[in-house]
């Protein structure tokens, strides 16, 4: 009897010392990362910019730890149980392998992900609006919704988009899937041109001329090495070509919306800061980016028959002016 | 200073990697054939592995069929070696290339996700251990049989032939052993398993990934030399033993290096202890040796 009495006595010292610690004690975030790389080192800047503009500043009331597994995933898994061992107040995972091995050791910490792309068909998640568990994030997805609105707010009367893509590439499948669901609901018709190598890629694009209002091109590897091709049959034809990505804009596309993986950590930052402040994983959905660099190519435009609402121009992060 | 998590965390990967360090002890040691195959043939069991287990078969029936996997994948390298006549270090590295489309195309993608599926660990949480022993419990398990079926194999007759064929191929030629096939059938078990080592890997950390086989073959050669600097593999049970251990003791330095924020190491700096690491493990021994000699001549 005694001895229970004692027992309770020191747990509730052990409590009411811990209540104590935890007022002044720095939160923790561990940040794992599986492999240093411009994209995702810049995610980790911004994770923790973001951090720091929302008040949780390193080394006085918040303790970051930070590890890359240098691309090895048996460091990576030996950085998760390190982590789930020291039982930080959240765990970050850059990229879908670092956030794999960490959904397989964590059972109970809440993990924040930034840099994956399909975090349902990684297993991360249950589903984009409801994670259901102790894991949720932001996902590197293109946002094509927010594509599909510049494209109709450069061409309201936009009936039929065509899209160059490679069917070999299964991102790039996956990513016309999506796009034919999308314009679907907006009433909207696709058409494609595949195209299985660059050099296939003119003849692809020349194959939608005369079927479509416009040409949209996703991040397809094949297609964006040629995406001049495109671009030419573009101008020749009067069809406007827009893409995913801003760089294409430079090169003779009419507008493009892209982002970089900075500012997608000072996205995944702020889902952090909620977190840490009680927000509960499994009803937190799934972002995807939401600040977005639009890029616009009014000369481009031209050239394609188009020109540009004054407004789009005044919304753009960048205009390029080439020749 | 280690956690418990972090702990049990490093004596599974150590596990498994022991399983990786049986196959490099078999080609390096055994047959005396430096194959780098591992650094494919480990995805290449992840793979079977995870789109079996997807396909709904029995995950041990998936990592059997990833042992095969493995097997295939060394017997392509001996066989390059053997019959094509190519240098054994490139027929390997070859096949490494290879396999890294083969894995691609078996996945169909660069990642299969395991995390919540059916795998061998799965019956065994209801053991009632706690989350983190339990894949220590059945690894264990695991690289004990193979030990012993090893240990067996390699006094049986097959066994001795292949011992004799990596010691002194034209002596065993003479003794009438087929050498060519005692380094396929050589390399092939090798690869089998790690094979096995990369399936169980997929199933505890919940996926298989393109990327997985990078730098094992250097891991294992860590695993196996430093094991071997611990304990000297005077006889087979004792090389095998000690490729685990050197397994274990190789993850356990990870952990302590991933903890060592006092010394100001970081997980960046793994790569160089790893060399350093092999390279003591290396020198030392001769050391030793070396001492032990001045003793006995002082004695004397």
């Amino acid at each position: 009897m005694a001895k229970k009495f004692l027992c309770s006595l020191i747990g509730a010292s052990l409590l009411a010392a811990a209540t104590l610690a935890q007022a002044e004690e720095p939160r923790v975030v561990a940040i794992t990362q599986i492999v240093e790389h411009p994209a995702l080192d810049a995610a980790y800047e911004g994770v923790k910019d973001e951090l720091a503009e929302r008040g949780y500043r390193e080394g006085e009331n918040l303790k970051v730890m930070h590890e890359s597994a240098q691309g090895n995933s048996a460091i990576a898994s030996q950085i998760a149980r390190k982590f789930v061992g020291e039982s930080p107040d959240v765990i970050v995972a850059i990229a879908t392998p670092s956030a794999q091995t960490v959904a397989a050791a964590a059972r109970n910490i809440p993990v924040v992900f930034s840099a994956v792309t399909d975090p349902v068909s990684a297993k991360l998640v249950q589903s984009w609006e409801k994670p259901g568990a102790n894991i949720t994030g932001v996902s590197d997805m293109l946002p094509i919704d927010k594509h599909l609105d510049m494209i109709q707010r450069a061409m309201p009367d936009v009936q039929t988009i065509g899209t160059v893509y490679n069917p070999g590439e299964a991102n790039a499948a996956a990513l016309v899937e999506l796009l034919e669901e999308k314009l679907t609901e907006r009433g909207l018709k696709l058409e494609k041109g595949a195209a299985t190598k660059t050099s296939e890629v003119l003849g692809a694009a020349r194959s939608l001329v005369g079927k479509v209002d416009a040409i949209y091109l996703t991040t397809d590897n094949t297609v964006i090495s040629a995406a001049e091709a495109v671009v030419s049959v573009g101008e020749r034809a009067d069809i406007p070509v827009f893409a995913a990505d801003t760089a294409t804009v430079e090169r003779g596309a009419v507008a493009a919306m892209g982002f970089n993986y900075y500012k997608h950590g000072r996205q995944t930052g702020a889902m952090v800061a909620r977190i840490l402040e009680g927000a509960d994983t499994a009803t937190t959905p799934v972002e995807i980016m939401e600040e977005l660099d639009l890029y616009v190519n009014p000369a481009a435009a031209e050239r394609m028959g188009i020109t540009l609402p004054e407004d789009l121009i005044k919304d753009a992060t960048k205009v390029v002016k080439n020749d | 200073m280690l956690s418990e998590i972090a702990f049990y965390g490093a004596l599974e990967t150590g596990l498994i990697y022991g399983l990786v360090a049986f196959g490099i002890y078999i080609s390096f040691r055994v047959l005396d054939f430096p194959d780098l195959t591992v650094d494919g043939s480990f995805p290449l069991g992840a793979a079977v592995a995870a789109v079996l287990i997807m396909g709904g078969w029995n995950p041990w029936l998936a990592t059997g069929m990833a042992i095969i996997a493995g097997m295939a994948a060394g017997a392509v390298t001996a066989l390059l070696n053997v019959k094509l006549k190519i240098l054994n270090l490139l027929a390997s590295i070859l096949t490494m290339i290879a396999l890294y489309s083969v894995n691609l195309r078996i996945m169909g993608r660069p990642n299969v996700a395991l995390l919540g599926e059916e795998t061998v660990l799965t019956p065994w949480y209801e053991l009632g251990l706690k989350f983190h022993q339990v894949p220590v419990l059945l690894f264990m398990v695991v690289a004990v049989v193979v030990l012993v079926l090893l240990w067996r194999f390699m006094k049986s007759e097959t066994g001795l032939a292949m011992r004799a064929t990596g010691a002194n191929p034209r002596m065993a030629r003479a003794q009438g052993i087929a050498t060519g096939s005692m380094i396929v059938l050589g390399v092939a078990l090798s690869n089998g398993l790690v094979g096995l080592a990369g399936a169980l890997f997929a199933q505890s950390q919940g996926a298989a990934d393109v990327t997985m086989g990078v730098g094992v073959i250097v891991i294992g050669l860590a695993s196996l030399i430093g094991g071997e600097a611990v304990l000297t593999p005077s006889t087979v049970v004792r090389a095998l033993i000690a490729c685990i251990i050197g397994a274990i003791v190789y993850r356990l330095a990870i952990a302590f290096a991933l903890n060592a924020d006092a010394l100001g190491l970081k997980a960046q700096d793994l790569n160089l202890i790893t060399a350093v690491l092999v390279t003591l493990a290396i020198v030392l021994p001769g050391v030793r040796t070396k001492i032990a000699h001045r003793l006995t001549r002082k004695q004397a």
